[in-house]
């Protein structure tokens, strides 16, 4: 008795039995709660399972990447959804990011124009609703003239209320080829960076990089596509009955999307890119000015290094916050996965499987960012050798 | 030692599961209203002649007027109700889990609603059909000449599939531009981002009778793609619930064959006719079988009217919407609203 007591009082025991006593609880809540909707989904004959995925889906999406039709699956229409999730998720991390970086460094310029115009710019978009700014971007884009007025902004590229219409190339196959080449030329350019820098480390002497490796990128997709007889066509838009018909599109919902969160979250990043320069000490920018480096150079070397190990942990929020707002995309008809899986949900009846979907889906698209930031976090970790 | 704090969770953990437990189901629907003392009734976040609050926040409508000629019957008191304004995702979970006990809310009486979903529905009070709404100014006479056209839909009905079919038994093609909040919809087709607006041919009357300021301006094309049986719907398995349902919007059907008005109820309490005696419960029968008094059907003849009176206040000649009885007028003028004997 008085050895159970005394393992009792251990605080290793005690420690381990409160965990136990946790896991096995949260267990025993999640399997309640499950078992629970199940039987009452059943009890109240509500159809359960997964098999609604293989049934044709009979609704149409405004855009897709993929080739799709009424006639496919909701499991295609799913996928669908969720491509153009991630596609307007990394266009907008993108540009947020190069915004943001503009912006943040804008409102520590010296320039008293330039800086409290980043302040004004920071200050609004972040304090207004991310919804509001959507709806007040879509509205602009319906402001547009109809497709019969469209502005021609350049010859063959017209801007109207249906979104921006431009030719595309007609498929050939030298573009693949070229495509390949391009590929093999960034995978060069990148064996070139890393030759240079090794080759100025060891003897100290500056190499050619940029232009080795821009040569690298653009000269082979231009041989192979010269080489391959220059096929050379263009699907031009041309207007037909309601609407451009040929060429390629941007919608005004995609854009009023991109923009919304490129703009909303640049604030963000602005601030976080501050915070993360002005981290430096002075003192390093003085040291850079006293060894005759010039501002840009300061930055690029000396700063921005430094203040990534700041910037980085924060901005993947901001980043799983973008892909997570995308799904505000149902208030302006962008067709996200969110918006395809209601619909989903709302002709099959099945609520519940269509949610736990869509929970799984933005859960492993954020732990892929979360993954690969962390990733790139400790490459710009101080190394402490 | 185990502090006190950390007993406290200690015991939520362990007890939570048994607590909750014990919330498994209710008893039937119709005892459960009972005992509650009114009907909480679903209906739309405010489609107007349908169901939306008027200007004093009183909830108005066809659908409405469902609710309260329950609540009526059951209470006789039709003002016993309680609303629930629900999306169009959100109202079949919301009736599947017992959050309401009538869902009006022009609801698409379907095989699989009724079957796979787990709903059974009284009879259809208001019969329609899917169409387009087009600006005038295109000129067009027939929805088959929208080929390639941009169309504006609300998600979450039955809506997005109804147009996909018929653009595809038609070998057209379409854009769909699916918006989830009505206003941002609709200000989407008044800008000319879409050609075409669709949905039930009764909210295009509505969205155009609200929201333009010259309602000629806009067209809605003949064609019906559809068939749309807007009717309330309850969970299965409580029939007396599901008789006192449908009962109770077949006495309003049956008052208007008979003539019968909330006016004149009163007076007609003296007729002569068999059928009038046994629908107002001079002839008792009728009550006791539903399990409500025998006076139900006057209750709700006197507080919410018979059928014609409510469709001309709320969609018909009465209203903004203006819309012509059509397949709702009476069987025996040549509509689809029939009401078996109520004996």
């Amino acid at each position: 008795m008085s050895k159970l007591v005394q393992a009792l009082n251990s605080a290793r025991v005690r420690g381990w039995l409160y965990q136990a006593l946790f896991v096995s609880g949260t267990l025993a809540v999640g399997w309640y709660l499950v078992s629970n909707t199940l039987t009452n989904l059943s009890k109240r004959g509500v159809a359960t399972g997964f098999g609604f995925l293989n049934r044709e889906a009979g609704f149409e999406i405004g855009e897709s990447l993929l080739t799709y039709a009424a006639s496919d699956t909701y499991l295609k229409a799913m996928v669908v959804g969720l491509l153009n999730t991630l596609t307007v998720s990394a266009v907008a991390i993108v540009l947020a990011s190069i915004l943001g970086i503009v912006i943040g460094v804008a409102r520590l310029s010296s320039n008293w124009m330039v800086g409290r115009f980043a302040a004004v710019f920071v200050e609004t978009v972040r304090n207004v609703p991310l919804l509001l700014q959507l709806v007040v971007w879509y509205t602009i884009m319906n402001r547009l003239p109809s497709p019969r007025e469209a502005l021609e902004v350049v010859p063959h590229v017209f801007l109207s209320n249906r979104g921006l219409k431009f030719p595309t190339f007609v498929e050939h196959a030298g573009h693949g080829w070229a495509f390949l080449a391009l590929i093999l030329g960034i995978v060069g350019a990148v064996l070139v960076v890393r030759y240079g820098r090794k080759h100025r480390e060891t003897t100290g002497k500056p190499f050619p990089t940029l232009p080795l490796a821009l040569a690298s990128v653009v000269l082979p997709p231009v041989a192979v596509f010269v080489g391959s007889g220059a096929p050379f066509a263009f699907d031009v838009p041309v207007l037909a009955g309601f609407n451009f018909e040929g060429g390629a599109a941007v919608t005004p919902e995609f854009t009023a999307l991109l923009i919304g969160l490129s703009v909303y979250t640049a604030g963000f990043i602005a601030e976080i890119v501050r915070s993360g320069i002005l981290a430096v000490p002075h003192g390093q920018t003085e040291a850079g000015l006293a060894l005759g480096l010039s501002p840009a150079h300061i930055l690029r070397l000396i700063i921005l290094p430094q203040a990534l190990r700041v910037i980085v942990p924060p901005l993947t929020s901001q980043y799983l916050n973008l892909t997570k707002n995308s799904s505000l995309a149902v208030a302006i008809g962008y067709p996200d996965l969110v918006s395809v899986t209601n619909t989903s949900a709302n002709q099959t009846g099945q609520v519940v499987e269509a949610v736990a979907m869509m929970m799984a889906v933005y859960l492993i698209i954020s732990l892929c960012i979360a993954g690969f930031m962390n990733w790139y976090n400790r490459k710009v970790a101080l190394v402490t050798r | 030692m185990i502090s006190k704090l950390q007993a406290a969770a200690l015991a939520a953990v362990v007890t939570l599961p048994l607590a909750l437990t014990g919330t498994a189901q209710a008893g039937a629907t119709f005892d459960g209203v009972k005992q509650k003392g009114y009907v909480q009734c679903g209906v739309n976040l405010g489609l107007y002649g349908f169901s939306a609050p008027d200007d004093k926040g009183k909830w108005t409508g066809l659908d409405v007027d469902v609710c309260r000629a329950v609540a009526a019957a059951m209470f006789g008191d039709s003002e016993k109700v309680k609303y629930t304004p629900l999306s169009a995702q959100q109202r079949l979970p919301a009736l599947q889990s017992g959050e309401i006990d009538l869902l009006a809310r022009n609801t698409t009486r379907t095989l699989s609603r009724d079957t796979a979903n787990g709903l059974n529905f009284a009879p259809t009070n208001y019969y329609d059909g899917q169409g387009f709404m087009v600006s005038a100014k295109l000129g067009l006479k027939s929805a088959k000449q929208l080929n390639g056209a941009t169309v504006c839909v609300l998600p979450g009905t039955t809506t997005e599939q109804n147009v996909a079919d018929f653009f595809r038994a038609n070998k057209m093609n379409f854009k769909p531009v699916v918006i989830e909040k009505n206003e941002e919809l609709h200000k989407a087709f008044f800008s000319g981002r879409c050609d075409a607006l669709t949905s039930d041919a009764s909210q295009l009357a509505a969205i155009r009778a609200a929201e333009t300021q010259n309602p000629n301006d806009y067209l809605i094309l003949p064609e019906l793609i559809s068939k749309e049986p807007l009717s309330p719907a309850i969970r299965q398995g409580d029939d007396e619930w599901a008789n006192l349902v449908t009962w109770a919007f077949f006495a309003m059907v049956q008052a208007e064959e008979k003539g019968i008005t909330s006016e004149n109820v009163d007076a007609s309490m003296t007729s002569p006719d068999p059928d009038v005696k046994r629908l107002l419960g001079v002839t008792a029968g009728n009550g006791k079988a539903l399990g409500v008094e025998e006076n139900w059907a006057y209750t709700i003849i006197k507080q919410v009217g018979n059928y014609a009176q409510s469709f001309e206040r709320n969609v018909g000649a009465g209203s903004k919407l203006k819309m012509p009885r059509g397949q709702n007028a009476l069987y025996t003028e040549g509509g689809l609203m029939y009401a078996p004997p109520l004996k």
